[in-house]
């Protein structure tokens, strides 16, 4: 893991907070309308050219989400202003991804290039995936890594054209009547990736998705399946963003990991949707014996943010990890946690979250570890740090831990601060402002999860804390 | 449908009999019951909580005692001198002894401070609302409490040496009791109290307690609640302690008895400076099933609360555990800390535990934890080694576990009591 030296230059901050903030007018060759109805669904079905079993599975999801309650009797009352019937669900400028860049519309590509797409990809990436609204614009990977077998394609392409592995685990982690949101996602969802990797092979260089909201009251429902069969290893990196709208934009994505006996998974996510996003997403891996899954989640962006990656250990001494940062700024609500299950014996899981509350912005953690009877050798442990940065800053810790049978051990700790005033006088004595002082502060509060991050992410994340840090002091 | 243990007017005897205004409250609270909707598991405050074992239809309103005798005799309490001691049998008063207590301290039957301290009674009786889930079983309390609970005064500058001990006896198959302790402390006052709960048989029954503490400023409570209902016993144990300023309230909870106990306890940290020390030691075993729901509640600036709750698990035994420490707006240097340690000494034991945290104000130090583990068998090989059998190296470890709680009890002599108690229980004394 690259580690980042402290005392290194920080290079020159040319990012600004508004770098995802524009849009491009499209004219998009397919649009589902506004509203859903079971004639979205065929809509999107008919453009998609979805087969019957995916018609039906769309149908059976749209009924599931219908009879949902919203989950307000535990989660924020903010989700009763999500207006359904306002939402675009499927937007896109056709359903074939281009292979190079070249054949990429030219709007698209500029949305791209501004973010920086094709430079990371000729840099490190061995794969990278652009999704544009509802559908990938530019599906690419590097041939060394195609040569291997693995598989890289849009969620569309992958229940086409791999139907055999694709139909095994589709639905199979998260199934629609999970919760409401898992069940709108079944009903309408449009790209995300599908990745597999077969026995033995090592991904050596992360694959990536970009996934970009570009219009107004649209909704974002991709679908991600990564299975990684016995062996071998991937790491997966997600980064998403849209503009500012005046109007709220719904993401709510469903991503299924199976890694398979000892597969690794590592699943990266940086999340800075603009502050109108609701985004509610459920993400969850299934572990087989010796396999391990790590969620490496940080959430920047969005409105209200509603995320609990979880790991379920259905194998012999698997292995499930949450690392997870959370940054809340004015307004924001970063409501995050992890669920970890242990299926069977001998299985660990880790879970280390820390979170920033900054101004009026709330952070929540929400957890549950669960180990079912007759379990031993099971153990889990758990942290969650809170750090409040201003007197009107909220933060919620609510675990939920259920441990059976004298053979296994749980452990929890949670703690709730504030910045050291002595380290910040410390800081300023030394010629920082209060402000760099607070932003070192927080940066030294994270550092140790910053590591944990892909070397090009973390640079980022820093540089984004930094921004996030602006004027927050005072 | 649960309904209400029928409870026919002529089971309030006379001498106990509350004031007509107060029995005009309790029929409106009995409506009030008979209308709230009981709990299901969706209501946050019911997670996970076995609401199968709520069900009243079997109990019946307890019947007159066998033999006062028995229970004075068999009501030997944590040993040593008391200042006070009550005894009730099904909810009537059997004993009274209030001759050792210091001038203007009342200890005296809730029926009776009704009548002669009516503004106390009043300005206390209940008054903090029931947040933790149990709204609807406190209507029921409040309907249906008659000679079994007790008011204990302090007024201001006063000082209690002794403990208050009070005993709450149950006696009769499916018999139903409604203690109520009601706690107020003036201005400076001390005190401790000791509550005992006992069953003069090993009878299913059914208990639906209150207790209400109210701190005034610099105060001083010691609080301690021994219950030893029978096991086949249902129990609703509701407590809420408000502390003023620069008061201080330690409260115990030993729950040795009872097939299912669900229990609330609310500290209300409402004058700057109070500190608040919650504690509870459970061990269980057999099938049966403790429901803990806490909230430390900062209200007020550079306050403590200090919560540490053990339990120990043997057999098919489960407790649910769900604590919240809440920091309100504005309220700095609060600081506020949360425990629930669970040992688990069985395969089959269940352990729930949901440790919670809301903070409105950045100026805090608030930390939380929670675990779940079974004995180390280095533990036990440590005392095999030097001779010490298994079995008994398990009740020690047990024994160990709930007694390094006690040292959270300022009281020396109370916590050697205490610790002795402990120890008979585990068989290692």
């Amino acid at each position: 893991m690259p580690a980042i030296a402290e005392e290194t230059e920080k290079p020159n901050i040319d990012i600004d907070r508004s770098v995802g903030d524009f849009s491009y007018k499209m004219d998009y060759a397919f649009d589902a309308g506004v509203g859903l109805n079971e004639q979205t669904i065929d809509y999107i079905c008919d453009v998609k050219k979805d087969p019957d079993w995916v018609r039906a599975f769309r149908k059976d999801g749209y009924r599931k989400f219908l009879e949902k309650p919203m989950p307000t009797h535990w989660a924020s009352h903010d989700l009763d202003n999500i207006v359904f019937e306002n939402i675009r669900y499927y937007l896109s400028q056709g359903v074939t991804p281009s292979r190079s860049w070249d054949d990429v519309p030219e709007e698209m590509k500029q949305t791209f290039e501004r973010l920086g797409i094709p430079e990371q990809e000729r840099k490190y990436l061995a794969g990278v995936e652009a999704q544009f609204d509802s559908e990938a614009a530019y599906s690419n990977i590097k041939a060394a890594v195609g040569e291997q077998g693995v598989i890289f394609v849009g969620s569309t392409e992958g229940l086409h054209k791999h139907p055999e592995i694709f139909r095994k685990w589709f639905g199979k982690v998260i199934p629609s009547s999970d919760n409401k949101f898992s069940a709108l996602n079944s009903a309408v969802f449009s790209g995300g990736s599908f990745i597999y990797v077969p026995p033995g092979v090592k991904v050596k260089h992360p694959l990536q998705a970009y996934f970009r909201i570009n219009a107004q009251n649209f909704g974002q429902f991709e679908r991600t399946l990564i299975i990684a069969d016995e062996g071998s290893e991937v790491m997966y990196m997600e980064g998403c963003t849209a503009p500012k709208f005046e109007t709220s934009t719904l993401h709510s994505a469903v991503v299924e990991l199976v890694a398979l006996k000892g597969a690794k998974i590592q699943y990266v996510t940086v999340q800075n949707w603009s502050a109108n996003v609701f985004n509610l997403v459920t993400k969850r891996g299934l572990a087989h014996e010796e396999a391990e899954i790590k969620w490496i989640d940080c959430n920047i962006g969005s409105r209200l943010t509603m995320k609990y990656p979880g790991v379920i250990m259905k194998g012999r001494k698997a292995r499930g990890e949450v690392i997870s940062i959370a940054l809340a700024n004015d307004g924001q609500h970063q409501d995050t946690g992890a669920k970890m299950i242990h299926a069977a014996d001998e299985t660990t899981s880790n879970i280390v979250s820390k979170s920033i509350s900054i101004g009026t912005g709330q952070s929540t953690y929400r957890g549950l570890v669960d180990i079912p009877p007759h379990r031993k050798g099971c153990k889990n442990n758990t942290e969650c740090d809170a750090l409040l940065i201003n007197t009107n800053s909220r933060t919620d810790t609510y675990p939920a831990i259920v441990a059976r049978g004298n053979k296994n051990a749980c452990q929890h700790e949670a703690s709730v601060s504030k910045i050291n005033a002595e380290q910040i006088f410390y800081m300023q004595q030394r010629g920082l402002t209060e402000g760099q002082a607070m932003s070192l502060a927080v940066n030294g509060f994270v550092n140790d999860l910053v590591r944990e991050f892909p070397m090009e992410y973390s640079v980022e994340l820093k540089r984004l804390i930094d921004l996030e840090m602006e004027g927050s002091v005072g | 449908m649960i309904s209400a243990p029928e409870m026919p007017e002529t089971t309030v005897a006379p001498t106990s009999a509350f004031p007509a205004w107060f029995q005009a409250e309790q029929a409106a609270a009995l409506a009030a019951y008979e209308s709230t909707p009981a709990p299901t598991r969706r209501d946050e405050p019911w997670r996970f909580a076995n609401l199968k074992a709520l069900d009243l239809e079997a109990f019946v309103p307890a019947p007159p005692i066998a033999s006062e005798g028995k229970l004075i005799t068999a009501s030997t309490g944590i040993g040593g001198d008391t200042a006070a001691r009550l005894i009730f049998g099904n909810d009537t008063l059997v004993l009274r002894e209030t001759a050792s207590l210091p001038a203007g301290v009342i200890v005296q039957p809730l029926a009776e401070a009704a009548r002669d301290h009516e503004a106390l009674f009043r300005e206390y009786f209940m008054a903090q609302p029931v947040e933790l889930g149990s709204h609807k079983y406190a209507q029921l309390h409040k309907a249906r409490l008659s000679g079994g609970g007790v008011l204990v005064h302090v007024p201001k500058n006063v000082e209690v040496a002794l403990p208050i001990e009070l005993f709450h006896w149950v006696e009769g198959e499916n018999a139903s009791v409604f203690p109520h302790t009601l706690i107020v402390l003036g201005e400076n006052a001390k005190v401790t109290v000791i509550d005992h709960f006992k069953s003069a048989d090993g009878a299913r029954a059914f208990a639906c307690g209150i207790n209400d503490f109210h701190l005034g400023r610099g105060a001083q409570l010691t609080y301690v609640a021994v219950q030893d209902w029978s096991r086949d016993t249902l129990a609703f144990h509701l407590n809420s302690t408000l502390v003023g300023r620069d008061a201080n309230s330690t409260a115990l909870i030993a729950n040795f008895g009872g097939d299912y106990i669900r229990g609330e306890s609310l500290s209300k940290l409402a004058g700057d400076g109070g500190r608040s020390v919650m504690l509870s030691l459970n061990p269980l075993d057999g099938t049966r099933q403790i429901d803990q729901r806490t909230l430390q509640d900062h209200a007020a600036k550079h306050a403590t609360s200090d919560l540490l709750y053990r339990n120990a698990l043997d057999d098919k035994s489960q407790v649910i555990f769900a604590g919240l420490i809440r920091v309100e707006p504005g309220n700095s240097q609060t600081d506020a800390y949360q425990r629930v340690e669970n040992l688990m000494l069985s395969e089959d034991a269940i352990a729930h535990s949901m440790p919670g945290l809301e903070i409105l104000n950045d100026d805090v130090r608030c930390t939380h934890g929670a675990t779940s583990g079974g004995v180390s068998p280095d533990e036990l090989f440590y005392m095999q080694a030097r001779g010490i059998p298994e079995d008994q190296g398990r009740r020690l470890i047990v024994a160990g576990f709930f007694n390094s709680l006690l040292d959270r009890i300022e009281d020396e002599s109370l916590r050697a009591r205490l610790a002795a108690l402990v120890a008979q229980r585990f068989g290692v004394a």
